[in-house]
């Protein structure tokens, strides 16, 4: 078992399914056990890849409107 | 709060929505699986974002919603024994059975208590000797690691007067039933974010490629489900139908495999009936016959009890993804959460209830939007999430 941290409300987990989890990790929690750690690295790849996303869309408005409006 | 808050980010949303714009072309109807994501996508008028080209339909993902009739009364039954306390997620006890639900029961003076965990009936197990503790072990493939360890440290410990009343369901049988039946329109699929972090997704790589549909493995945060909408009809548009993972932070391929290995020792697969669907073959868990001892339908002996549901409610199909709540006579005048007919009023996850929650309810009355229609705002999104 060990305690997390939900935005302020400290309960106990079960962490058998978690063996990797460190102090500091974050982990999912259902129904009293903790059934993942969130990936950090992979947190921000994915969020990085939107951000990324909406960057260059930004640049390329125009010119896909314009082709929407004019092909299939 | 870290990994949630980034994921509520409306300028992103925003953006994402755009893409999703640029991207599609034609009509696509998309089924989201979880209930959790239904709840979501409602609450954030996440649908109403979307252009109106995709459509997305409620799957059957919500544990309380698609228990058997005949389950709820066999766990009535049980809690109304003297002899009983009766253990049960909160969201199980205002279920009604054929006849009344827990509370009603409680209210009577059967002891039935809430629980956060399957574990703490062990606590109460322990407390009450001269008590047959039952815990019912409902719900999806996420479930299924916190009841087995129930099981097992019941075992390790010898707690013998613990059992539980199992009734487990799997979603990828489900889907399958669901894309082989004729009045299927589910073109894709948001995939089950937490039942993944479990079982990982190569049980749903078969699916993908025999029904050629792009399954996203999602999240439930509001950018999650955008960015697995988006992702499912990029697909869609290039004629792919692989599965991807956008919920990468959290599900692995593989799933978590030391969770899997009590599954599997503790229970095994069988054919299960979903409340409003029916039966559907090797679809869900029942306990192996070494923790026969701790089956609560064995040790009780409950017969098959014959139910009866209501004839109005359209709960099957709203789970199948046939029709929408706005579609059922009853949405909203006699069926409401207090007063719920079926299967998808009952529960928070369930997708008539996310609907009168909402409010949708009331739009309906009113004449105004219904979900197909192409009024649509970023003022839900913008509302809850500043």
């Amino acid at each position: 078992m060990g305690k997390a941290n939900f935005g302020g409300i400290v309960k106990q987990v079960c962490l058998e399914y978690t063996p990797e989890a460190k102090v500091d990790d974050y982990v999912l929690v259902h129904v009293g056990f903790a059934l993942s750690t969130i990936d950090e690295a992979e947190a921000a790849r994915t969020y990085e890849l939107l951000k990324e996303m909406s960057q260059l869309q930004e640049l390329e408005v125009p010119e896909i409107r314009e082709a929407m409006s004019g092909g299939p | 709060m870290k990994f949630l808050d980034e994921y509520r980010d409306e300028a992103l949303a925003t953006k994402v929505v755009d893409e999703i714009r640029r991207t599609v072309t034609k009509p696509w109807v998309l089924m989201e699986v979880c209930g959790g994501q239904t709840h979501a996508i409602v609450k954030y008028g996440i649908d109403r974002l979307l252009p109106e080209e995709v459509e997305l339909v409620h799957g059957p993902g919500c544990p309380v919603c698609v228990t058997s009739l005949e389950m709820i009364d066999k766990a009535h039954a049980i809690a109304q024994r003297p002899d009983v306390i009766f253990c049960s997620f909160g969201d199980m006890l205002r279920v009604p059975g054929s006849d009344v639900d827990l509370l009603v029961l409680k209210s009577r003076g059967a002891d039935i208590r809430v629980v956060y965990s399957p574990i703490d009936c062990l606590k109460i197990a322990r407390a009450n000797p001269d008590k047959k503790v039952v815990f019912f072990a409902i719900g999806f493939e996420t479930t299924a690691p916190a009841n087995a360890m129930s099981v097992w440290q019941a075992r390790q410990q010898e707690i013998k007067n613990f059992s539980i009343l199992v009734s487990h369901v799997l979603v990828p049988p489900s889907i399958a039933s669901i894309l082989q039946s004729p009045l299927n329109r589910v073109q894709g699929f948001l995939g089950p974010g937490h039942v993944c972090t479990i079982m990982g997704y190569r049980e749903y790589e078969p699916i993908a490629e025999r029904f050629r549909v792009p399954i996203v493995i999602t999240g439930f945060e509001p950018i999650d489900i955008l960015q697995g909408a988006l992702m499912a009809i990029q697909q869609l548009e290039a004629g792919t139908h692989e599965v991807q993972n956008q919920y990468a932070r959290v599900v692995q391929r593989d799933g978590n495999r030391v969770a899997q290995d009590l599954v599997n020792k503790v229970f095994e697969v069988c054919d299960r009936k979903w409340r409003g669907v029916g039966s559907i073959p090797k679809s869900g868990y029942k306990l192996r016959y070494e923790f026969h001892e701790h089956d609560a339908e064995r040790l009780f002996n409950v017969k098959e009890i014959d139910t009866q549901e209501s004839s109005t409610c359209i709960s099957g199909l709203v789970l199948r993804g046939v029709k929408k709540p706005h579609d059922c006579p009853a949405f909203g005048k006699q069926c409401t959460p207090e007063h719920p007919l079926g299967a998808t009023m009952v529960s928070a996850e369930g997708a008539c209830a996310a609907y009168y929650v909402y409010g949708r309810h009331l739009e309906a009355k009113n004449g105004g939007r219904s979900s197909g229609d192409a009024d649509r705002t970023s003022s839900s999104l913008t509302a809850e999430v500043a």
